[in-house]
């Protein structure tokens, strides 16, 4: 069965981003929660699903939910790391086709930032962690680390390369009023910003920021009594692979190969018909292999596919469009931003970054170390 | 980094063996395939209680990275090369390169298994050139 035009987006937002101390996480989705509804035309009162994720709370999806007043009739609490809103996208569409909820909300928030003695992710070192912690690899850089001297070794892709996508990912930044790092950025200051784990730089990996967001998802019948033009979900497709990286069977590979083909047949649309990409940009390289794995260059090919500015505002082939995990935001889990910057591209609510005429988008969310990928297609028309 | 549930009776051969000077794996008696990290079942076939085997501990580096900013139970040993090796007997872990310069180890490096205490004071797999 396929959940193409199974739902629709009606509503985005964001909270307010980047270093808000004056918030909690539960402040924080509110405020998305909130503007999300408004920009819908939706209430509260409708919403009857709710998909949520973190590591921020004992209980989050009850926590959360109790906070807003929300007792929906649909949950949906997977966590597989920052790709667990491009899965929630994918389980609200089978949710509303199946008739089980009519407005689902898709909510996030963490104040990692701000408050990170109170909400971090614990590191465990049991269970099947115990046979990588006594190593030292800090997580998850470390692991992407590992990733990336696997393709420089089997296929010559260099720091320059990953270095450009950094740089074409800030000139997009440059463009949104509300992504934190905006400075120009060049391939010198990335190679020269000093080495966390080889052969990534602090400036491959992407922000440490506070941030919230919002989507909201109806039924087709909703969609079609709203005043935004609705963003339909067309195809969607997911893959979990492993938990950690020593378990991971071709550190070049991710499981976008396997989501990604399931979204383009979903769709039935092919590479060339789309007008904007957004990939889970935790660093750089991960970005590389996503899309290698989605097939929009041939393995090996990535390196070249993603410098000298091809992936700017002035390249051929846009790419994070808001300033990405790098340069605009990243609170922890970042794969809600890249249905929120899809959606307002598709719409045409972008400004001075707003790609000419995008009607069909691909937005593809890694979470884990490479563990998990869904990918979805969204499209206006 | 220590940690008081460990080990447990998933990993207790496996840190058992490793006390003895021996790199254990298992090994599934029905469809062949090799498993680690040592779990209760087989990864492909799910036939429970596969077999203990010991490895010869030769393999070769199949990913590198030299850590620079080390966790803080780590601090003060950086730079270190993390390893993840890819053993003979067909099965890939993690582990750490000694007695050499970090950044003089290359993917597709020989090593060889030796054992030193590890971080919590449990005798430990590390590699060397082989």
């Amino acid at each position: 069965m396929s959940l193409k035009r199974a739902c629709a987006i009606a509503g985005v937002a964001e909270s307010r981003l980047g270093v808000v101390p004056d918030s909690t996480v539960l402040t924080l989705q509110a405020e998305a929660l909130v503007a999300a509804l408004a920009d819908a035309g939706l209430e509260k009162s409708d919403v009857d699903g709710l998909l949520v994720s973190g590591a921020w709370g004992r209980l989050p999806g009850l926590q959360i939910a109790e906070y807003l007043g929300i007792q929906p009739s649909y949950a949906d609490s997977t966590m597989v790391g920052g790709a667990s809103f491009e899965f929630h996208l994918g389980h609200a569409a089978a949710a509303i086709q199946a008739g089980l909820c009519k407005v689902a909300v898709i909510l996030y928030g963490s104040t990692q930032r701000s408050r990170a003695d109170k909400y971090i992710f614990q590191i465990r070192n049991d269970l099947g962690y115990q046979y990588e912690a006594p190593y030292g690899l800090p997580t998850p850089v470390g692991s992407y680390a590992m990733a990336a001297s696997r393709h420089f070794a089997q296929y010559g892709t260099t720091s320059e390369q990953l270095a450009d996508l950094a740089v074409s990912t800030r000139e997009w930044a440059a463009l949104n009023p509300k992504a934190y790092r905006r400075e120009p950025l060049t391939r010198e200051d990335v190679l020269n910003s000093g080495p966390i784990a080889t052969p990534l730089n602090k400036l491959d990996c992407c922000l440490f920021t506070d941030g919230g967001g919002a989507v909201v998802v109806v039924s087709p019948e909703i969609a079609k009594t709203l005043d935004k033009a609705p963003v339909w979900l067309l195809g969607q497709g997911e893959s979990v692979s492993h938990a950690q990286i020593s378990e991971m069977p071709d550190l070049t590979v991710t499981p976008a190969a396997k989501s990604g083909a399931r979204a383009f047949e979903m769709a039935g649309v092919t590479h060339t018909d789309l007008d904007l990409v957004q990939i889970y940009d935790s660093f750089t390289i991960t970005v590389l292999l996503t899309l290698e794995s989605l097939g929009f260059c041939s393995p090996g090919a990535g390196g070249e596919f993603i410098s000298n500015g091809r992936t700017g505002p002035s390249g051929e082939f846009p790419l994070n469009t808001n300033g990405g995990g790098l340069s605009y935001c990243h609170p922890g889990q970042y794969g809600i931003f890249l249905i929120i910057e899809a959606v307002r591209q598709l719409r045409g609510e972008c400004d001075a970054r707003q790609v000419a005429d995008a009607t069909l988008a691909l937005i593809s969310g890694t979470g884990g170390v490479l563990s998990s990928n869904s990918t979805c297609i969204l499209g206006v028309e | 980094m220590s940690d008081d549930t460990l080990p447990d009776p998933d990993s207790e051969p496996y840190w058992d063996g490793a006390a003895a000077g021996e790199l254990r794996y298992r090994h599934c008696a029905s469809c062949e395939t090799v498993i680690f990290y040592p779990r209760s079942l087989c990864t492909h076939c799910g036939a429970p209680n596969p077999d203990w085997a010991v490895s010869k501990g030769q393999g070769t580096v199949y990913a590198v990275s030299v850590v620079h900013r080390a966790p803080p139970a780590f601090k003060g040993q950086s730079p270190y090369a993390v390893l993840l090796v890819d053993l003979d007997e067909g099965f890939r872990m993690m582990s750490r390169i000694i007695d050499v310069e970090p950044d003089s180890v290359s993917i597709g490096d020989r090593v060889r298994v030796i054992f030193q205490d590890g971080p919590d004071g449990r005798p430990t797999p590390y590699f060397t050139p082989a």
